[in-house]
């Protein structure tokens, strides 16, 4: 199967790339790892006039700590994630999924940053996002007009934006980058006390999940919550961040009864459809226990059983 | 779009369109036949091969992004005219049926002894789980790998 035609830039440096962003941001795409788009383009569902490969462009690659946060830059693979040390010790959440996205081989050219710009929305990267309360740095060269909704209306924004996940994520396949930026790493805050994993239910390796249910909690000295972040795969029109399942956990000691609770808040936040991999009360019920089990798990990384 | 893709050692040129895939480009313009065409869509590994090493699926890569790279397909995986570890197991321990998968197999399995010179049978599992057999014939795949991994070693500490 072959893709449309199209233009094929590679930019040396983010200056080039931001440059032709600015003039022809309209028909672009970002070629990064490619392990979405290029599918797409092949079944053309997407056909890009122009495609700007960023793979050459020097000091994009790097998972490290700035400013208290851990940063995925734009060109760091699935597979640098699972070897990561930094990630190792920082983020328990990162951790356990990334062995978790698409198969060994798409995860060598895959990268973080491109699964949340595509936003499919049964990726897994986004709703590890959405639990981390992670933003995303998007940069222009000129800036960008942008409405805020409630404030003065059109404003215009430097050059660098960062965008909370949140407001980063539109809809399915649908995100606020505007056609001439480029996003250039994710960016999830470090915790003290926490842990965090990954629950994915999958037919075979390579699979969009059945059920993807992904936890991080924070405890603070008197082993209560502090902090909570609970979204879901695979089972709502795109990744479900459950907000009232967060709520219930905050300033409560972890129980099993308590996890049993918000196993439930997140079962009946959640509206699966019935598919070839399994009907929309099987999967329900999976988010249930998914999240029972994600939230015991993420506790006892956090309470130092499981690093 | 002028490109030159580095293959087993011997560097190809040609003037192509950048929507020519990679795996065309090996099979096409440099004539290796080696690297087979399996579902066209990113899930079945048998068009995999390695780029400077770490192996990718040459059906979802343009040639263009392989401009000044180094390519390594099943044909380059022999040594001085002699099979190599991985080649000698997957004969010895018949990690064959049909053979489709086989040179993908074989390149995914020397990229994952080069990092992990002794892995599991989980290992071998894990690692090999972004490609599929259509026999089904694992079994001897994992074992194949395994030897191989052995042999290796056994030559490193000689």
């Amino acid at each position: 199967m072959y893709p449309a035609g199209f233009d094929y830039l590679a930019p040396q440096s983010l200056d080039e790339a931001l440059g032709i962003l600015a003039e022809r941001g309209d028909e672009v795409k970002i070629l990064a790892g490619g392990q979405s788009l290029i599918p797409m383009m092949k079944l053309r569902f997407a056909r890009p006039g122009t495609l700007v490969d960023i793979n050459g462009i020097p000091g994009l690659d790097t998972i490290d700590i700035q400013n208290g946060h851990v940063r995925v830059q734009a060109l760091a693979r699935h597979a640098d994630v699972v070897r990561s040390e930094v990630i190792k010790q920082e983020n328990d959440l990162m951790a356990g999924a990334a062995p978790w996205v698409a198969d060994p081989i798409v995860r060598n050219l895959g990268t973080v940053c491109g699964s949340l710009a595509h936003h499919d929305p049964e990726g897994d990267w986004a709703s590890v996002m959405l639990a981390l309360d992670a933003e995303v740095v998007a940069v222009s060269k000129e800036g960008v007009a942008h409405f805020h909704p409630g404030a003065d209306g059109e404003q215009h924004i430097g050059g660098t934006r960062v965008i909370p996940i949140q407001e980063f994520l539109v809809d399915m396949f649908t995100t606020s980058l505007h056609p001439t930026e480029l996003l250039t790493e994710v960016r999830v805050p470090r915790y003290e006390r926490g842990g965090g994993n990954y629950q994915k239910l999958e037919r075979k390796v390579g699979d969009y999940a059945t059920v993807g249910v992904a936890t991080h909690i924070e405890l603070g000295d008197d082993d209560r919550i502090t902090k909570a972040g609970i979204a879901l795969t695979s089972v709502y029109a795109h990744n479900l961040k459950v907000k009232e399942a967060e709520q219930a956990l905050v300033g409560n000691a972890p129980s099993e009864e308590l996890f049993a609770e918000v196993g439930r808040i997140a079962a009946s936040a959640c509206d699966p459809a019935s598919d070839n991999r399994g009907s929309a009360d099987y999967k329900r019920h999976m988010v249930g226990l998914f999240t029972e089990r994600s939230l015991a798990e993420s506790v006892k990384i956090a309470q130092g059983g499981q690093s | 779009m002028n490109t030159t893709v580095t293959i087993n050692g011997a560097a190809y040129s040609a003037d192509v369109e950048p929507r020519l895939l990679l795996v065309d480009f090996i099979r096409g313009n440099a004539g290796l036949t080696g690297t087979h065409i399996g579902c066209d869509t990113t899930s079945c590994g048998v068009c995999t091969v390695l780029l400077d090493g770490t192996p990718v699926k040459s059906c979802t890569m343009f040639a263009v992004q392989a401009n000044g790279r180094s390519i390594t397909t099943v044909e380059g995986l022999k040594q001085n005219g002699q099979l190599s570890a991985m080649q000698e197991a997957f004969r010895e321990h018949h990690g064959l049926q049909c053979g489709f998968c086989t040179p993908a197999m074989m390149l995914v399995g020397t990229a994952l002894i080069e990092e992990n010179p002794d892995p599991s049978e989980d290992d071998v599992r894990w690692g090999i789980s972004g490609n599929l057999c259509r026999c089904t014939g694992y079994m001897n795949i994992v074992k194949a790998i395994q030897a191989a991994a052995e042999a290796t070693r056994e030559g490193a500490s000689e």
